[in-house]
């Protein structure tokens, strides 16, 4: 195989390879680098990366290891030891972290080389990757488009095969949206299966770790690598790891399945390619030998509404700790504390970042909890009443990931609220704290003459049910060649 | 209930986040537009409904209490913006 053809590899191809000597995990790291230098460019997927130490990781590389020598680009919001962490905020320019998130020790340990920061919204709040201050990320398959968000690098650069896999973050579809709008894999594991310790936070009772990957089995042998519990984050669930890929490895068909069809989620503002893609899915799913139910998740219309208030909440809290005292930036000469509070967040902080901030502030503020913050925990434990009744009949839910292919840049950065409704089938997963996956199912060959854009299919399924996911989204994905074009020669 | 106006310029003060006129006025009529849309949410009835603080599940999550390794002072001091002498340094807080 010449060294051009090697980033195009998965996981599981690059492992063959190494075994069998074919090429080294120099050689595939080399390979990446040069991909890297001839294409990112123009798609701006990385925000650094140091060479020289993952090619000494390369050259360390233990093979009996069921990731070894691999390398795994980072979502710029996850820490790795002596990386840049900077979640593409001002606030953070220069900021180092002083150790592993847990995700990311666990990846080590399973041999992978941790490569690369990749280019997210600031603080992972958007859903384009046009929030970062760093500047935006283009998507592979037209770089007049967005690559989704908020972990459009980690997307871009696995559609791009600038990255062999990586990991983003998941607090209201920013792992999904982005494979989606990419045409790769994206999977939000169960709130509290992967550790959040040394994720910068956001909305602490929504974020998840996940991986944007090549195929489903790809995302399955990094959810081995890091799922299970960790004393580090009590928040993570105690149950045993099961063995992932193993599932993949005797599921043929979807006989004896149940999927669910959310009548609330195909109504109108649903682009009709996206319409059209997923119903042919669905359809093709049913001739794999799954049954089709059609079920109701009564409260659907105020998923979105919920998730805005619970997370820009969370978020009001969270970001309460970038006070220029610790670490990150601090403005020059401050009067006093009190404005050197005020003056630091203001020219820190981008103006999505302040915009929730604020949100996040008044609905916990005196006079308007109840109304807003309270209400909305509440219509959330509506939401996983509607979600629990759905999954007694069925295994799964089958969706799509988001109404509508990738947008232009700029199509949508004065209209914050038309911004958010692109993760109106994403959310769900979050609030309700279970898994979700999205598999390439189709193109828009409409939208952009000589461009085609990726649709993504989401399946669903209740907390801990990662096995079943994986193993459905890998059945249908087998079925299927969507998730083998390439974007970019 | 009927939408209510959001006073910016106080609850940013609240967040501690100096704004200019110009920002106070456009997250004004932005934020105006999210608090409309997310007013649907009073159409719900929430009578007798426990709210959902995280999805876990879990409670009490105890473990024992030992000594551990942890951060060195020069690590937890490595990203600060001005340290002496093994402290962070700060603005007169006390005059």
């Amino acid at each position: 195989m010449s060294p051009a053809e090697l980033p195009f590899l998965g996981i599981a191809e690059l492992r063959a390879g190494f075994r069998r000597g074919d090429f080294t995990p120099l050689d595939a790291l080399n390979a990446l680098l040069a991909r890297i230098d001839r294409v990112d460019r123009e798609i701006h997927a990385y925000l650094s990366f140091d060479a020289a130490a993952a090619r000494k990781a390369a050259q360390a590389a233990d093979l009996a290891l069921p990731l070894g020598g691999v390398p795994i680009g980072l979502k710029d919001v996850i820490s790795a030891a002596g990386q840049p962490c900077g979640c593409a905020s001002r606030i953070l320019s220069g900021y180092v972290a002083p150790y592993d998130a847990t995700a990311v020790a666990r990846l080590r340990a399973a041999g992978a080389i941790p490569f690369g920061r990749l280019n997210m919204d600031e603080f992972a709040m958007g859903s384009s990757t046009e929030n970062s201050s760093r500047g935006p990320t283009r998507n592979p398959w037209d770089p007049t488009r967005v690559p989704g968000g908020s972990s459009g690098g980690s997307a871009a650069a696995v559609a791009a095969h600038t990255a062999f896999a990586s990991l983003g973050s998941d607090t209201g579809g920013s792992v999904r949206q982005p494979a989606a709008l990419c045409g790769c894999v994206g999977f939000k594991p169960s709130y509290g299966r992967v550790s959040r310790y040394g994720l910068v936070a956001y909305g602490s009772s929504l974020d998840q770790i996940g991986p944007v990957t090549k195929s489903v089995a790809d995302a399955a042998a990094l959810l081995q690598a890091m799922a299970g519990a960790d004393p580090h984050d009590s928040s993570t669930l105690p149950a045993p790891v099961p063995d992932y890929l193993g599932a993949l490895a005797s599921a043929r068909d979807l006989r004896g399945v149940r999927l669910g069809l959310p009548k609330e989620y195909f109504v109108a503002g649903i682009a009709p390619a996206v319409e059209q893609a997923v119903r042919r899915a669905v359809g093709h799913c049913e001739q794999l030998g799954a049954e089709i139910v059609e079920v109701s998740l009564p409260h659907t219309p105020q998923a979105l509404a919920v998730y805005y208030i619970i997370a820009t909440a969370e978020a009001s809290a969270n970001l309460a700790r970038f006070d220029g005292v610790r670490y990150g930036r601090r403005t020059e000469k401050p009067d006093g504390l009190r404005d050197q509070y005020e003056r630091s967040r203001a020219e820190g902080f981008g103006p999505e970042v302040k915009r929730r901030i604020i949100l996040g502030s008044y609905v916990l503020s005196s006079g308007y909890y109840d109304a807003y913050y309270l209400r909305a925990q509440k219509v959330r434990t509506l939401l996983r009443r509607d979600f629990a009744a759905a999954f007694e009949k069925v295994d799964a839910i089958v969706c799509p990931t988001t109404p509508d292919v990738a947008f232009r840049l700029g199509e949508k950065s004065d209209d914050p609220l038309a911004m958010y409704l692109s993760d109106v089938f994403s959310v769900a997963a979050n609030l309700t704290g279970g898994c979700g996956l999205s598999v390439p199912c189709g193109f828009d060959e409409t939208t952009a003459p000589g461009r085609a854009l990726p649709i993504g299919l989401q399946f669903l399924a209740p907390a801990l049910a990662e096995e079943r996911l994986l193993r459905i989204g890998h059945v249908y994905e087998q079925a299927t060649s969507w998730h083998l074009r390439r974007a970019l020669p | 209930m009927s939408t209510p106006e959001i006073d910016v310029r106080y609850v940013a003060q609240l967040a501690r986040l100096a704004l200019t006129e110009e920002e106070t006025a456009r997250y004004q009529t932005q934020l105006g537009q999210i608090l409309e849309y997310v007013a649907a949410l009073q159409e719900v009835d929430v009578e007798g409904v426990e709210p959902t603080a995280h999805p876990g599940g879990l409670q009490n999550v105890l473990r024992e209490d030992e000594v551990a390794e942890s951060f060195t002072a020069t690590q937890a001091l490595a990203n600060a913006p001005r340290a002496a002498n093994g402290l962070f340094m700060v603005p007169k807080v006390i005059e």
